[in-house]
């Protein structure tokens, strides 16, 4: 059963169900931040549980999967049982077989921020896994943002760092104003309305002054997660980022495994077909008498 | 008499009675076992038979996608979606469906590629080219009305785009690109017109039109590489010396092609099927939003050289604005083909025999047209209209010069019986 | 046209392969078309088993309102001692009494039809026309019947069928009311459209 572990650990988290909404300005995301490669791997089973298990704790509250359903999750995802899915996995009172979709309603997302966020089952086939890994991962805190963070690779997305209780707090190495004091960085989050992640990170966070030392040219080009601000270190928080990326690239293409393996076997077919056929014509042809060559160079001289 | 007729099989007899009341047996000889096709046909010689098979496929895929699409702006994406994910190889269909659409482009491009090669538009053959050109405009806008069908981003603002150019149009534009989409914006009510358009009528005209193409071919019979009428040179019983018969030797031929262009085919389908991104355009996987444009809207491949063309067009002239003159520019990209077999004035038919300008001429033809293709997919720049200005004009040239160069040319003197093959 | 060059039995051979591998490749081209057709994971999750809660069934009532499942009502028919005592000795009037003829999973081919005797589950769908048929469940003179001994009657043709949906003989429904699949998870909670011995398999 450790091949679920994930899957059923995952509950624990199930209090980050972020209910602080985000609207998504889809679209406007022009930046010119590096990407860091990112290699899907959909054999990956165990990193496809983890994604869901993110997924569904992190994600689901605001954006659905709506042309999925949760049954068909299970199975893809190394046959999941149902009552793992139902205990851990859907937390929404939906049937096993239902859609996954986002408990809020799209009138209320309308209501409160105009736009609903956006449904991410195709997310990956619009941006790439890769976008996705690396918007993950470069949420900083920017007191100019409604939410306090910003993203490097969508530049002033309207989206609280969901995953900011795992990352700890990010923070541009050039620190732009004087809060490189922690405590001030938590009075902004608060203010920001973000203190409920702040309370959530079941235990206590020692908040440590960032070295002044590490502030480096203006422009900006990487970025420090706070040491021990977050659940997870670094290694394990890009893990995470990884694994739902991973499990959305699944999400936006999930024929892809049968697809590749059946064009193996089509074409293999069709490669016998076609040598049948060359036999068959090159057979038929030796009737044909053969025509004079073609002559090329007959009149290179006369021009 | 009715003795011999017993003696003879089941099948025979069968073949006797059916012919007594419908022509199989002389249909099936004027059209392939005495239906006498050169014998030097060359590898450009398969893209029709290509083309034909792509057809079928078109038909017989899109009659299966009908059957899970809701044609309304509401459904539709969602419909797509449901094929792809929930329908038993749904995906499959779909992407046979969208990987046909491309390959279509590739294959009609080609297939006319060789016309302008061999001057398979000559006399006597200028209706098979006109009814060949019909076609291709029907397969364009059945391209584009089948492009808005998945209600993706991409669809919705290439047909906005594309439909907003009705309203170029002087005096009765703005009215003619309402009427078109039949609502303020495009919407719903645009979508129901098209899915109409591209699964019943158009389909429709298209075979129509390709039965009609098919006839006049077998009625003329074909042109070759050398551009020599075999029907010329006839043996004692009245078959052409450089003929064979179509069936069986053309059909072993071609089913070996097609074959060929069937492992092409699969391999785009199923490793690679939004052809990275140009079979399938990225924002078309999410659903169509009114009021968020995609960062940079370009119709898809097989549309961009004339979106090029478009878009080179930047001055206005004679009062009219700039926008008017890219869609005169752009319909007549597409249109002057048309007027191949009467802008051709050489006294040889074939590339081969033609001379040297007419071969820098296609040259020039084929690298406009690629480059111009190139330039519609990306975001317009300074550099980009200017170099697309240029090759709409060597685009253009070849057409309109063409009955100066093939008449001051020296062409070369053309055999009296057809070479090479296989 | 020089016919001696090419083989005529090479290349009846190669026909031979070639038209068998085109045949195996034409019908490999028509399984897609033909999978579509099935059953979508949207049929399959709207047909997925239901969960029936019989906490309020009182005896000598079918649950209301009916449960629905694959686009079909289920009713579920709570028993009195007096009407099972009638099912188990009276089946002169029936038409198939032992279930031979009819569908019902292994477990429900007894003569109250189902698992538990007091609980009858059925489709009610007439085996004769898919008219739905009417409870009647008292023992009493109907306008129909006047030897009327609880059941359900079809208002379309006539059908009529005991407590258990056995039908009576000479009427147009050929067979017993059908027995979905289904199991108990408790006292109270009933799934229908899945069983363990078809879970087990």
């Amino acid at each position: 059963m450790s091949r679920f572990e994930f899957v059923k650990w995952s509950k624990y988290f199930g209090g980050f169900v972020v209910v602080v909404l985000g609207l998504s300005l889809w679209g406007a995301s022009d930046s010119d931040w590096e990407l860091e490669s990112m290699k899907p791997n959909l054999r990956d089973k165990d990193s496809l549980q983890r994604g869901l298990g993110l997924y569904v704790n992190f994600c689901l509250g605001c954006h659905s999967l709506q042309y999925r359903r949760y049954e068909r999750t299970a199975k893809d995802l190394g046959d999941i049982p149902k009552d793992l899915m139902l205990e851990n996995v859907i937390f929404t009172g939906q049937p096993i077989g239902g859609y996954m979709k986002s408990s809020m309603s799209k009138e209320d997302a309308k209501n409160w921020f105009g736009a609903a966020p956006p449904d991410l089952t195709m997310v990956t086939r619009v941006r790439s896994p890769k976008w996705v890994y690396n918007f993950l991962k470069t949420f900083y805190i920017d007191d100019n943002r409604p939410f306090g963070v910003n993203n490097k690779v969508f530049p002033n997305v309207g989206m609280p760092h969901v995953l900011l209780p795992l990352q700890g707090f990010a923070v541009e190495d050039c620190f732009g104003y004087e809060a490189v004091d922690l405590l001030e960085l938590e009075s902004i989050l608060r203010e920001k309305k973000l203190e409920g992640i702040l309370t959530r990170t079941d235990r206590e966070t020692t908040f440590e002054p960032l070295d002044p030392s590490k502030l480096r040219e203006p422009n900006c080009p990487e970025l420090t997660t706070i040491p021990e601000s977050g659940l997870y270190n670094e290694e394990q928080f890009d893990q995470a980022a990884y694994d739902l990326a991973n499990f959305l690239h699944y999400m936006g293409d999930p024929s892809r495994e049968i697809r590749m393996s059946m064009g193996g076997y089509v074409i293999g077919f069709l490669v016998i077909l076609t040598i049948l056929a060359y036999l068959l014509k090159r057979e038929y042809w030796k009737n044909v008498p053969k025509s004079p060559p073609r002559v090329r160079n007959e009149h290179t001289s006369e021009l | 008499m009715s003795e011999s007729l017993e003696n003879r099989g089941f099948i025979a007899r069968s073949m006797t009675w059916i012919n007594e009341r419908f022509p199989w047996t002389p249909t099936m000889e004027k059209h392939a076992s005495k239906y006498y096709a050169p014998k030097n046909f060359n590898v450009w010689y398969v893209f029709g038979v290509l083309a034909f098979v792509v057809l079928i496929i078109q038909l017989v895929t899109g009659l299966f996608l009908t059957m899970n699409y809701v044609p309304t702006a509401e459904g539709a994406f969602g419909s797509i979606e449901y094929a792809m994910h929930e329908v038993d190889l749904g995906w499959l269909i779909r992407y046979a469906h969208s990987t046909g659409a491309s390959a279509f482009f590739v294959v009609i491009y080609l297939h006319m590629f060789r016309g302008f090669a061999y001057g398979s538009y000559r006399k006597p053959r200028e209706l098979i080219w006109l009814i060949g050109m019909g076609i291709y405009l029907v397969l364009m806008a059945e391209g584009f009305f089948g492009y808005l069908l998945p209600w993706g981003n991409m669809s919705y603002w290439g047909a906005q785009v594309i439909v907003s150019l009705v309203g170029a149009v002087p005096i009765v534009g703005a009215d003619l690109a309402e009427w078109v989409r039949g609502d303020f914006v495009l919407s719903g009510i645009t979508l129901n017109r098209f899915f109409a358009l591209h699964v019943f009528a158009l389909p429709g005209v298209l075979v129509v039109l390709v039965f009609v193409h098919m006839v006049a071919l077998h009625h003329v019979g074909s042109n070759n590489p050398d551009g020599i009428e075999i029907k010329e040179k006839k043996d004692e019983k009245g078959v052409p010396l450089d003929g064979i018969p179509f069936h069986p030797y053309y059909t072993v031929h071609d089913f070996f092609a097609v074959m060929v262009f069937l492992i092409l085919f699969c391999a785009v389908m199923f490793f690679a099927p939004e052809m990275f991104g140009y079979f399938i355009e990225k924002p078309n996987f999410e659903i169509a939003n009114p009021i968020a444009t995609p960062d940079h809207i370009a119709p898809v491949w097989y549309y961009t050289p004339f979106y090029a063309m478009l878009r080179a067009v930047t001055f206005p002239l004679f009062g009219l604005d700039a926008k008017f003159w890219g869609l005169v520019v752009m319909a007549g990209a597409i249109l002057i083909p048309v007027a191949l077999p009467w802008l051709d004035k050489s006294p040889v038919k074939s590339i081969r025999y033609k001379g040297r300008i007419s071969k820098f001429m296609l040259g020039m033809l084929v690298i406009s047209f690629i480059v111009l293709g190139y330039l519609g997919t990306i975001p317009p720049s300074g550099f980009g209209t200017a170099t697309a200005q240029i090759a709409t004009l060597v685009y253009f040239s070849y057409f309109l010069l063409m009955p100066w160069y093939t008449q001051r040319e020296k062409t070369k003197p053309v055999p009296e019986r057809v070479t090479g093959g296989h | 046209m020089d016919e001696t060059n090419s083989s005529p039995v090479t290349r009846r051979y190669l026909l031979i392969a070639t038209s068998a591998v085109t045949t195996v490749g034409a019908a490999g081209a028509a399984v897609p078309f033909a999978r579509s057709w099935s059953p979508s994971e949207k049929a399959k999750a709207l047909g997925a088993p239901i969960e029936v809660d019989i906490k309020k069934l009182k005896p000598g009532e079918i649950l209301k309102p009916a449960p629905e499942w694959r686009g079909r009502g289920i009713v579920v028919v709570y028993r009195t001692p007096e009407a099972i005592a009638r099912l188990e000795a009276e089946n002169r009037r029936l038409a198939d009494p032992m279930s031979k003829r009819s569908v019902q999973p292994n477990y429900a081919k007894n003569s109250t039809r189902s698992i538990r005797p007091e609980i009858g589950v059925y489709l009610s769908q007439c085996t004769h026309l898919g008219c739905v048929p009417k409870y009647y469940g008292e023992a009493k003179p109907e306008q129909f019947d006047t030897s009327w001994k609880g059941g359900f009657f079809c208002p379309c043709h006539g059908s009529k069928f005991d407590l258990a949906g056995r039908v009576e003989k000479n009427l147009p429904a050929p067979t017993n009311l059908e027995v979905p699949v289904h199991q108990y998870e408790n006292d109270t909670i009933l799934h229908v459209g899945i069983d363990t011995e078809k879970f087990d398999e």
